[in-house]
């Protein structure tokens, strides 16, 4: 039962990331693909975390923060750059 | 792992997955910006939250390891950071449909009402 | 002499919460680390910290943790709901919500509160007027949107911080 919700898990995760990347082409505005690569990154948190449980292993775990980590200071630094020209105050 | 645990996973998974889905649906179909925002913030934080408590209670419960909490932290950290993001994202919106898109320029300091659009 | 050690005593034990919930393993010396890194960190950054009021009613905020869960799992409902149902029966609105507390550390939990849960984002708090500005993804209602942020999350603030 469990492999079978990890096998769904997966295919849904994985349109989500299409509709992401659908998207981050499309715009039309430079937030607009912000948000769309900010959500690309915490869909793909749970993808490694889905695989983590689909191959019984914790190795993926830091991988996931570590994303979590990045991509939220990326984030913060692209919309800091759009509201002010420069990154840093 | 008895079968009432393993379901719980599997619900959590499924639920965990869909909502994650579904926020990336609000963000491909919701028609201007300020109404995409609504969709990841609210939606794929709570899907990757629960996918992320699924990964929490399987680990705890195998054999060989001991009770796993490590997965609070990426999930704390998502809600916390998801509403921030959101606001900047949401202030750089509505900062670049003020000032006629002309990226780059620096903001004026004082705080500008932005207005209903 | 506490005051001096630890200026920042909650933020101490969530570092150390933290370091002892990513380590994943609750060995001696993992813990005397964390407790090294819990004095530390908020020794290092104590300017960029801003001083919260103190938390009055703990048994208060717990409850209302529970109470926000619940909160999050509905408003998510409400949003997947109106994500895949007819768009051109939203009313998307910005909302200016009044606020009675005076805190900028509690005005911003309210704001991130608010992102989370009732259908809204919180764009912009305004300190000179005190009024949250607020996104709603759907809002034919603005007043009743307005009572609801400020009696079930505004109102719980004020009582758990003393403000």
């Amino acid at each position: 039962m469990l492999n079978a919700a990890v096998e769904i898990a997966f295919v849904m995760i994985a349109s989500a990331l299409a509709l992401n990347v659908y998207r981050l082409l499309v715009g039309p505005d430079t937030t607009d693909r912000i948000l769309a690569f900010d959500t690309l990154g915490i869909n793909s948190i749970a993808l490694l975390v889905l695989y983590g449980i689909s191959t019984n292993s914790t190795a993926y775990f830091e991988v996931a923060l570590l994303l979590a980590l990045l991509g939220f200071v990326g984030t913060i630094a692209l919309c800091k750059f759009l509201l002010r020209g420069d990154i840093s105050e | 792992m008895s079968a009432a645990t393993e379901a719980i996973i599997a619900a959590l998974i499924i639920v965990g997955a869909l909502f994650a889905l579904l926020g990336s649906v609000g963000l491909a179909r919701l028609p201007d910006f300020l109404m995409r925002l609504h969709g990841p913030t609210k939606a794929t934080t709570m899907g990757v939250g629960a996918t992320l408590l699924a990964s929490a209670i399987f680990f705890s419960l195998q054999d060989s390891e001991g009770i796993s909490l490590h997965e609070l932290a990426p999930l704390f950290f998502l809600f916390i950071t998801a509403p921030v993001t959101a606001h900047l994202l949401a202030k750089a919106a509505l900062h670049r449909q003020s000032s006629g898109r002309n990226s780059g320029q620096p903001a004026q300091t004082g705080e500008q009402e932005p207005g209903p659009h | 002499m506490m005051r001096a050690i630890l200026p920042h005593p909650r933020l101490s034990l969530m570092v150390f919460l933290l370091w002892a919930v990513i380590t994943n393993a609750a060995s001696l010396g993992v813990l005397v680390l964390g407790a090294v890194l819990a004095i530390v960190i908020p020794l290092l950054t104590h300017d960029f910290w801003p001083d919260p009021p103190p938390l009055v009613r703990p048994w208060r905020a717990l409850r209302f943790m529970g109470l926000f869960g619940l909160d999050i799992v509905t408003a998510n409902w409400r949003v997947a709901r109106q994500i895949i149902g007819p768009l051109h029966r939203l009313s998307p609105a910005f909302v200016e919500v009044p606020l009675d507390l005076r805190d900028p550390f509690i005005a911003t939990l309210l704001g991130s509160i608010v992102s989370l849960t009732p259908g809204t984002v919180s764009i912009d708090v305004d300190q000179q007027r005190w009024v949250l500005l607020v996104h709603a993804l759907d809002a034919p209602n603005p007043e009743a949107l307005i009572s609801e942020i400020k009696e079930r999350y505004e109102q719980a603030l004020k009582e758990m911080f003393a403000c």
